[in-house]
């Protein structure tokens, strides 16, 4: 029992931290505010959450878990909101997103000259 | 299982450098927030298994407690100012 407890933690911390990464990666390479958001209220919830969920797993049953299931919740509340509050407040403040020259606009009307 | 939660604690103080480059070179104050608001998520996760490397995971899951609410209330709080005429960026 206690072996298949540590490979399932084991599997959902490692999961975890690849989604940690991830959302590493996002923050550091994406050209704009607002998908820099993006990066951190879905990847980095995601990670956060796996790798609370292992914990909860390695633990089983006591009052740590209990405790752990509150951050579990508290968190996936908590990210998402605090960046959406963040972005509408940039974009209450009139900050502009880059947006890039679409080609496939052209496509389209070509399509439909065709 | 320990030797596991410090490789995994020792990787995790790795990342949490990622986001400081953008805390630092943000080109506006919003993309510090986020910068912010990343490293204390990712701090929380830390906590925890610190907590489990040093095998007090019954005083340190308080903290991690506190820590989340401080973190959320902050950037709500932070996000309300920004939206008043006194913040600029």
């Amino acid at each position: 029992m206690g072996e298949i407890q540590n490979i399932i933690s084991i599997a959902f911390i490692g999961a975890g931290i690849f989604f940690i990464f991830v959302a590493g990666i996002g923050v550091l390479r994406l050209p704009d505010f607002y998908s820099r958001t993006h990066a951190v209220s879905k990847s980095d919830t995601l990670g956060v959450l796996l790798v609370v969920m292992g914990l909860i797993v390695f633990e089983g049953f006591t009052l740590n878990s209990l405790k752990l299931s509150f951050i579990f919740i508290l968190v996936a509340l908590s990210n998402p909101i605090g960046s959406h509050a963040l972005g509408m407040a940039a974009l209450k403040k009139g900050l502009k997103p880059v947006l890039g020259e679409s080609k496939n606009k052209e496509e389209e009307e070509s399509n439909v000259g065709s | 299982m320990e030797t596991f939660f410090l490789g995994a604690a020792i990787l995790l103080t790795a990342i949490i450098w990622i986001p400081v480059y953008r805390v630092v070179k943000g080109p506006t104050i919003f993309d510090r927030l986020v910068g912010v608001n990343a490293i204390a998520t990712k701090t929380i996760v830390l906590i925890c298994l610190i907590g489990y490397v040093y095998g007090r995971i019954d005083m340190f899951i308080d903290i991690t407690l506190a820590y989340a609410i401080l973190g959320f209330v902050g950037s709500i709080a932070i996000a309300k100012y920004m939206t008043t005429d006194k913040g600029e960026f």
